[in-house]
């Protein structure tokens, strides 16, 4: 989610966070009040759960697993890092999952209670980085997330390093983010943001992306296997994501934490 | 709080009213501190479609945490079999009937009675040509002829079981508070005063839909100057009736769907003033009527007469016959209680909104000539089903139209089809203009031997 690694303001700098980028806390905090809105400027983020939602469930659960049909996820403790307002970590707690929303920006975090309390929901937010996070929750999480955040990400190393040391033993990490690449480059950036406008100009920098072997280099130095790199493509004709044999503009994967 | 008040004076006056414990059950309920007029789904109509899809959704388990609500403005009647058939009754495609086992309302009506229709016949009154599905010695059925008030006796049995899922009776909604952009909740005021709120209402209410008026989508709709008339026939002997019998006539077309060894239900669409004087007869000329449209030989073209047969030979020639044996239709006896009810066509643009869906009628009317209009309902009850156990299954809100617009496409895609043949099939049969009458039924016996588009035809109105 876009948006998921900002600061507010100097008060709620981690001054020490080498993964948090101010100029992208600023842009994101723009969005406060739209968060919600399914077909405001964020459109695609919700679309996206369409997609995203079922293959996390798939990933953790199966369905002779399953305790409670209405519940899949019920029992799994998952991290949402960069959960923004909340647009992921809502619908994961209806399906049962125990969650925990992390997000630097307190303005964000704040929206994201009053909406999960307005719903009903129970989502536990924390306004904190994922860095200052694992201080307290070292292996506490089943799977933790970072859907379309890395690319907001300064150092991805750290990023990563504080992700897979929340991550229990087994564990999945799962992430959604904008390959590097030149095609990347023209669909989400040229295109997407400056010609039909599906996304608010400004949300992406190309040296920000990441290709998956990357990241796939990095999660493998903490002890991760990957286990999936699918890519996924967005139609902003129909609003909507398909899963896409070509990971070149978007992907998802997904790696499992090995044991000791 | 009105509607806990409303509720009680019910209960309490009408203590002898057969409805009272399911009044009762609601009241105690209200009594709870955890109630609220807040639920999950609201199914606005309680028929054939909107009972069975409260059923359907209630039985699911991805669902069971939900909390259901149907509401229907007419008394719940006690019923008992009655003797006598009634004359309203469906054709039940494979389909439905297997949705209506999953849901455990099958064994009701099985223990009751219904027809089984094992061979469609179908007859151009103005032509030789003519086709049929299905074979009697087959171990598969075409259709299941059931009446309307015992497949909905079967299938409120099962709703009555459910705990997730409430009905009010004898309740009207006068208004509907569909959400905006902003809002996510739909908000129904009842006559009565009451309030409910739900994420997704369902509009089960008929072609007269004020659910779809509420949504403001546009509906596409003319009425057939026709009206169909239904009966109960007898036979004057004992058959093994299991044709479904259908006879294209100039003013409409007459079908006789088996019920037992010796009677058979009739429909048959004709004009108003037809209707008008065949409602008018004694039983006794309606018999007579009935018999000559079954077997009145019009006047034929030569052409169509000699070109068919030209082309009959030609099937026989290249081993390919149409039709060794073929049947005729069995004399009617005796008829029991004619109705008539008016025929229509209709197709809502949008079938959904942000926290609505319509079902049934309420989205699309057929002409009945092919026995479809509930199958349509039924198809639109199991996808529903299915698209709301995703969208649960993926942490959304009932009423996300991201998940809904699957539904409405999926059903457009097939009712639309089934509805432009449906509608062809109607225009193609209301003409006597020779040339039209040569090529339908060129078409129809060529279309009987080609095995493979049969096998095709049969499938697309089975699902």
């Amino acid at each position: 989610m876009a948006g998921k690694t900002l600061i507010k303001n100097i008060k709620n700098v981690r001054l020490h966070s080498s993964t948090i980028d101010n100029k992208e806390m600023l842009h994101f905090k723009k969005f406060v009040d739209q968060w919600w809105d399914e077909f405001g400027e964020l459109k695609p983020l919700h679309a996206m759960n369409k997609i995203r939602l079922p293959w996390i469930r798939e990933s953790l659960v199966t369905c002779n697993k399953m305790e409670d049909p209405s519940l899949p996820l019920k029992g799994y403790t998952i991290l949402d890092v960069g959960c923004g307002g909340g647009i992921l970590s809502e619908p994961l707690a209806k399906v049962g999952a125990n969650v925990t929303g992390l997000d630097a920006n307190v303005d964000l975090i704040n929206s994201a209670k009053v909406h999960a309390n307005l719903h009903k929901v129970n989502v536990n937010y924390v306004a904190s980085s994922v860095e200052d996070h694992v201080q307290d929750n070292f292996e506490k999480y089943d799977a933790v997330i970072a859907s379309e955040v890395i690319e907001h990400v300064t150092n991805k190393q750290e990023f990563l390093k504080a992700c897979v040391q929340c991550l229990k033993p087994k564990g999945s990490i799962f992430l959604t983010t904008i390959n590097k690449t030149w095609q990347a480059n023209l669909a989400t950036i040229s295109l997407a943001e400056n010609v039909i406008n599906a996304i608010p100009k400004g949300t992406h920098q190309y040296e920000k992306f990441a290709t998956p072997h990357e990241l796939q280099r990095i999660l493998e130095e903490y002890n991760c296997r990957t286990e999936v790199v699918h890519g996924t493509m967005y139609n902003f004709l129909t609003n909507t994501w398909h899963w896409w044999f070509n990971p070149s503009i978007t992907y998802a994967m997904r790696a499992v934490k090995l044991d000791k | 709080m009105t509607s806990l008040k409303h509720i009680c004076k019910q209960a309490f006056i009408k203590p002898n009213n057969k409805h009272f414990f399911l009044k009762r059950n609601i009241a105690s309920t209200t009594l709870n501190e955890n109630y609220s007029n807040n639920y999950d789904i609201i199914i606005a109509g309680g028929g054939i479609v909107g009972c069975s899809l409260a059923c359907t959704l209630g039985k699911n388990n991805k669902l069971s945490n939900k909390r259901i609500l149907l509401i229907e403005s007419s008394k719940n009647t006690p019923f008992t079999l009655p003797e006598k058939y009634s004359n309203r009754v469906v054709s039940l495609n494979p389909g439905t009937k297997k949705l209506l086992t999953d849901i455990d309302a099958w064994r009701h009506i099985e223990s009751a009675r219904f027809g089984i229709v094992k061979r469609l016949q179908v007859t151009d009154a103005l032509s030789d040509a003519s086709i049929c599905f299905g074979e009697e010695t087959s171990s598969e059925n075409v259709s299941y002829i059931i009446e309307n008030n015992l497949l909905i006796y079967a299938v409120k049995k099962e709703l009555e079981r459910l705990k997730n899922v409430e009905v009010l009776y004898e309740e009207k909604i006068k208004e509907y508070h569909l959400p905006d952009a902003a809002e996510s909740h739909v908000n129904l005021h009842l006559e009565n005063g009451g309030q409910y709120s739900c994420d997704l209402l369902i509009g089960c209410d008929g072609l007269n839909s004020r659910v779809r008026e509420a949504m403001g989508v546009q509906y596409l709709n003319w009425n057939y100057n026709n009206v169909g008339i239904v009966a109960t026939l007898k036979f004057s002997e004992e058959i093994n009736n299991c044709i479904a019998w259908q006879r294209f006539l100039p003013t409409g077309p007459l079908a006789l769907l088996p019920l037992t060894s010796s009677m058979s239900s009739l429909v048959w669409a004709t004009t108003k003033e037809h209707a008008q004087q065949l409602l008018g007869m004694s039983n006794e000329q309606f018999v007579d009527a009935l018999n000559e449209a079954l077997w009145k030989v019009y006047q034929r073209s030569n052409i169509i007469d000699r070109t068919l047969k030209a082309f009959d030979t030609l099937l026989r020639a290249s081993n390919i016959p149409a039709d060794l044996h073929r049947r005729y239709p069995p004399k009617i006896d005796s008829i029991d209680g004619r109705a008539r009810f008016p025929l229509g066509f209709g197709h809502a643009t949008n079938y959904i909104g942000k926290g609505v869906a319509l079902v049934g009628d309420a989205a699309h009317r057929i002409h009945p000539l092919a026995g479809q209009g509930v199958n349509l309902g039924f198809g639109d009850i199991s996808c529903l089903n299915k698209v709301l156990s995703d969208a649960i299954y993926a942490g959304s809100s009932l009423g996300n139209v991201s998940f809904l617009r699957d539904y409405e496409s999926e059903r457009q895609k097939y009712n639309v089809g089934m509805m432009a043949v449906v509608e062809g099939m109607y225009r193609l049969y209301r003409t006597d203009f020779t040339p039209i009458v040569l090529l339908r039924s060129l078409g129809l016996q060529a279309t009987d031997v080609f095995y493979p588009i049969k096998k095709m035809m049969v499938n697309q109105a089975s699902l």
